[in-house]
């Protein structure tokens, strides 16, 4: 599930490839701080609130996107989406610095003049590049990169001060080699800085870290911030106009999983079907590019990757009809240079001469239309909402799609190919190598876009590259990333509606008996539709060989016998109840699975679904977070609790870990429940009903007492040894931020950048010193 | 709510002399409006009648209020001495939580008897018909009709799992696969009254029969220049648990009994008006 879409029958023709005119944009924003300069006053001097308008928006569309939600009873609601909504405004508020107010409004405009023309000029890129090199100087060698981003990035993503892709590594493990946080020292762990968003609905969006800087995107209206990610200071914000109507096209809330970095831009999705790149010094708009149609019911909620010159992305709706793609767009400027689809014909999934099938049944001609009643495939789902990972060496990227939809099962008879299947890709021409479906003719909404993590495995003592997927339908695969087949696929949570993974054939068995018949209440639906393991991603530490599973452990009663109404027209709903799955009525887990034995390490029972990510360090230690609200700390050998804070609001989001400028290891986490799992307590649901939020609901009916709506994100380090941590954030603010608007000239040897660096390369040891003097 | 522990009871007259307000904004933001909780309201003149609907629904509503539902409540707020406020939402996934249930507005003028809400009476019945043109002369009144086999079938489909308008269940448990061709109640908004698409690819020879929720065929059809027969779905008792037919009224939130009341006496009041205008639209009824 993941997404909800509708479409007209064949709406899906209408996908198109279609592109806003990016390119006239990169002009735009120097007139901005002319505006800003006209009205000078006191009260907005320190924050300049700069408005372009790009495309012919109406006044009314702006002012709708500017008002927000709420502000008027007479929102015309979503109307009109596609050109309409496309048009409107988008803002980038440039914070120069100083709770002391010093700067006079001159000031305040030069900065932001030479800041703005230094980031727009048509040499951007040689800039940006030039500043990655000067910081990857301190870092890994051999910078000779390409001019594309993708050689950079496999560098940077090697980095441990630094967080620049989600997954931290293009295999996706999240592990940080920083261990100056480790087990002897977490009771010390506190609160460095916080921030709010100001949207409180679920909070999945990773915080990224790139060269000094923290990027994060809140839920709709998708705006990103860059903050100083060791004094917290808010550098700039860019206000999107995302759609309004977009909300009401969601399925599971209005969430965000965030941003990845490349070639000095930082790049994401909005709700709204647009993927914009934005400069990451400066929060000036590069290119957005303009990629389904909400009318339609597509929406886009999963964070990109870079590999090359290429952006990847892919949609979400695979509820009501949306056709499934990926999407890989130029880095340099937003233009399509491959889809693929994920039903239809061969031509269109890109499935060519390259491809070879790991299992006899996924082999033939153009099965995304065969393996479908006729014409099904039109409004088949499939969408990609989840991750991607990367194989350098082999040259492949790799991914799952959704389930298929939006019919029930006995409407689309067959194995509905190519949803709920992981595919490996090549990234330049999106030509498909192999594809395995973990889910045929999927009954249960057990999607397949959980995350495909890459590693080199010791399994009977051979080293085996393996591509390991937790699936939502319960199993741990391990693959052979070269050809797709099944190495190994062992249940990870209770299983009820399938007997196993057939290793000869590749196919999963359902249980007869569980098959939903209408009018049957089918009970004791293990995993339930929202999986064993929903979107919250895994870790892995190459010190422990331990995977780290964020997780829910729950099941589902299904009867067809409600009454609904939707649009004019009433119809016959499926009562989807979800419950505890285990017999302590506990409803999530946080398990350390061990790969090599294929049997649990250890497991760490929560009350509600472990819908937080998860990440691990050198240190030994794994975060997490959880539905009421705790940020937790674990030894990542024994699953000892070693640490714990209480936040704002649930947690669902990604932690991520990073070096300060000041040499202190930080961890962030945005707290703020929502999602899927947590909609009953920020959307308003009505917990009386069991069955809202597509039946999530009645797993989560007393979430509201432990937790409300959030948006905070949270960062944390060890106590300086020089003071506490608030003090030092308060002081140290205005130098830095001073420091800031000199470093976003970039006037060479500018020192803040360049004492980042240095400190970045010396602060392994410094950090490993101070550790050890405690 | 403050006037609920008045002393006029539910008789409209009491209520009128008294000046009461049908509804109001709440006093609380939209973040206390949870259900359930008290909406405070505070007296305004005139009172106000604030309805939920969706701008481009027709035959239902649309923003230049031509639905009937929009005539409906023209006529409530007449005999109430009220005035309408129209929050505009499109009928779709969180429709009812971000208007009726988020307190922006108070009334939806058209729902069967749902969790989400407290309805009505009911002011009429329909069911779900056949649509086909009439040239044709398909004689088809129930789903498990042989000929269906042989026919291009047009059906509304739901996004979520599981859930389906009721033919296509039946279709479905009878191998009807192949044939059907499935339209997105959603459709796509920015056409006029998406879910009518179906009916006007009946008429444009796109589809031989579909099978409609009755108010949206008997209206298209009533308009439509190619001609349309309308057939009611027979024999659909031995279809349970799946049901065609519904009980349709007006929905207020949960605990909103008092507009209940007084909107059920306006039903029991103006019977006839409300028929007349539901046969003006063509609408269907059982």
């Amino acid at each position: 599930m993941g997404s909800s879409k509708m479409s007209t029958q064949f709406s899906c023709l209408r996908l198109g490839l279609r592109l806003t005119a990016a390119s006239g944009l990169l002009a735009l924003p120097l007139p901005m701080v002319s505006a800003a300069n006209a009205q000078p006053n006191g009260a907005t001097a320190n924050i300049e609130r700069t408005t372009v308008k790009f495309e012919s928006g109406s006044p009314e569309t702006v002012a709708m996107v500017l008002n927000d939600r709420g502000s008027s009873r007479k929102d015309k609601a979503p109307r009109s989406s596609g050109g309409k909504n496309d048009s409107g405004s988008f803002k980038i508020r440039t914070a120069q610095t100083s709770q002391t107010d010093s700067a006079s409004p001159e000031e305040t405009g030069a900065a932001n003049i030479q800041d703005q023309s230094n980031g727009s000029g048509a040499s951007r890129a040689e800039n940006k590049s030039g500043q990655v090199q000067a910081k990857k100087a301190g870092g890994a060698a051999g910078s000779g990169t390409v001019a594309g981003a993708g050689g950079d990035l496999t560098e940077l993503s090697k980095d441990p001060n630094q967080w620049v892709m989600p997954g931290k590594n293009y295999a996706g493990t999240r592990y940080s080699e920083l261990d100056q946080i480790n087990a002897d020292n977490i009771g010390n762990l506190q609160l460095a800085w916080t921030f709010s968003n100001g949207v409180n609905r679920g909070q999945e969006s990773i915080p990224l870290v790139v060269d000094g800087m923290m990027y994060i995107v809140s839920p709709w209206p998708n705006n990103l911030f860059a903050l100083d990610a060791t004094t917290g200071d808010l550098k700039w914000t860019f206000e999107p106009p995302t759609a309004r109507a977009a909300q009401g096209v969601a399925c599971c809330d209005v969430v965000n999983r965030g941003a990845t970095y490349a070639d000095g831009k930082v790049i994401y999705n909005t709700l709204d079907n647009h993927t914009v790149a934005v400069d990451a010094k400066t929060g000036e708009l590069v290119w957005r590019s303009k990629l389904g149609e909400i009318s339609n019911g597509e929406t886009m909620t999963m964070a990109p990757l870079v590999v090359k010159d290429k952006v990847l992305v892919g949609n979400s709706g695979g509820e009501m009809g949306v056709r499934g793609w990926m999407t890989a767009l130029d880095v340099g400027t937003g233009e399509i240079a491959w889809r693929a689809m994920h039903t239809g014909t061969d031509d269109e999934v890109l499935i060519g001469e390259d491809f070879k099938a790991p299992y006899a049944w996924m082999e033939g001609q153009d099965l995304g239309v065969s393996t479908w009643p006729k014409d099904r495939w039109r409004t088949g789902g499939g969408t990609a909402w989840g991750w991607i990972t990367y194989d350098p060496e082999l040259d492949l990227i790799y991914y799952g799609t959704g389930n298929p939809g939006p019919w029930n099962s006995n409407q689309r008879e067959g194995d509905n190919l190519w949803t709920a299947t992981i595919f490996a890709r090549d990234p330049d021409t999106g030509q498909a190598k192999w594809a395995y479906q973990t889910s045929p003719h999927d009954l249960w909404d057990h999607d397949g876009i959980n995350e495909v993590m890459l590693l080199d495995l010791e399994i009977e003592g051979d080293t085996q590259q393996v591509a390991v997927r937790p699936g939502r339908n319960g199993f741990m695969y391990v693959l052979d990333r070269a050809t797709g087949k099944v190495i190994s696929a062992d249940p990870f949570s209770k299983v009820t509606v399938y007997e196993g993974v057939d290793l000869e054939t590749g196919r999963i068995i359902p249980v007869a008996e569980k098959d939903p018949v209408l009018g049957k209440t089918i009970t004791e639906i293990c995993p339930a539709p929202p999986g064993a393991k929903d979107w919250q991603p895994t870790a892995y530490s190459p010190r422990t060989k331990l995977l780290y599973v964020p997780h829910q452990t729950l099941c589902a009663s299904m009867t067809t016998s409600e009454v609904s109404y939707i649009s004019g027209t009433p119809y016959l709903g499926a009562t989807v109840d979800m419950y505890a799955g285990t017999e302590e009525g506990t409803r999530g887990q946080f398990m350390a699975w061990d790969l090599v034995k294929r049997v649990p390490a250890w497991q760490i029972t929560e009350e509600f679904p472990v819908y937080s990510g998860t990440v691990v360090t050198a240190g030994d230690i794994a975060f997490y977070g959880t539905m009421d609200r705790w940020f937790k700390a674990v030894d990542a050998r024994s699953g000892e609790p070693l640490w714990q804070f209480r936040a704002p609001s649930g947690i669902i989001g990604q932690p991520s870990t990073f070096m300060g400028s000041d040499g202190r290891q930080y961890v962030a986490i945005m707290s703020g429940v929502g999602g899927w799992a947590g909609a009953i307590a920020a959307a308003e649901l009505d917990g009386r009903v069991r069955n809202g939020a597509l039946g999530f609901s009645g797993a989560s009916q007393d979430l509201p007492a432990y937790t409300r709506g959030g948006s905070t994100l949270m960062v944390f380090a060890l106590p300086d040894s020089g003071g506490d941590a608030a003090s030092l954030g308060a002081s140290g603010s205005s130098e830095d931020s001073e420091a800031k608007s000199d470093s976003g000239s970039r006037s060479g040897g500018d020192t803040e950048a360049s004492g980042n660096a240095n400190a970045d390369e010396a602060s392994g040891e410094e950090a490993a010193d101070g550790v050890a003097a405690q | 709510m403050e006037w609920q522990r008045n002393k006029f009871g539910s008789s409209l007259a009491a209520l009128a002399l008294a000046g009461f307000v049908l509804a109001a904004s709440p006093a609380v933001g939209e973040d206390a409006a949870s259900p359930g909780a008290d909406r405070l309201a505070t007296s305004v003149d005139p009172p106000i009648l604030r309805v939920c609907a969706d701008p481009n629904n027709l035959p239902f509503s649309n923003e230049d209020e031509e639905g009937f539902e929009n005539k409906l409540a023209d006529l409530v707020a007449d005999e109430l001495g009220a005035t309408i406020e129209y929050t505009w939402w499109a009928e779709r996934r969180g429709f009812l939580r971000n208007t009726l249930n988020a307190g922006a507005c108070d009334v939806v003028m058209g729902t069967p008897p749902i969790d989400f809400l407290t309805p009505t009476q009911a002011y009429y019945n329909s069911t779900y018909v056949f649509v086909s043109r009439a040239e044709d002369a398909i004689d088809v009144a129930t789903l498990t009709d042989p000929k269906l086999r042989d026919l291009t079938i047009g059906v509304h489909l739901i996004g979520d799992d599981g859930a389906n308008t009721p033919a296509v269940h039946v279709l479905g448990e009878q191998e009807i696969v192949d044939n059907v061709v499935g339209y997105s109640i959603y459709g796509n908004y920015d056409e006029d009254s998406p879910p009518s698409r179906l009916v006007k690819d009946v008429a444009a020879g796109e589809i031989d029969i579909a099978v409609v929720w009755g108010p949206l065929a008997g209206f298209y059809a009533k308009h439509s220049e190619t001609k349309l027969t309308v057939t009611p779905l027979e024999e659909t008792v031995r279809l349970l648990p799946l049901v065609f037919q519904f009980p349709i009224g007006m929905g207020v939130r949960k605990d909103d009994h008092v507009l209940k009341d007084r909107l059920n006496a306006v039903i029991a009041k103006k019977h006839k008006a409300i028929e007349d205008l539901l046969d003006a639209y063509g609408i269907p009824r059982v």
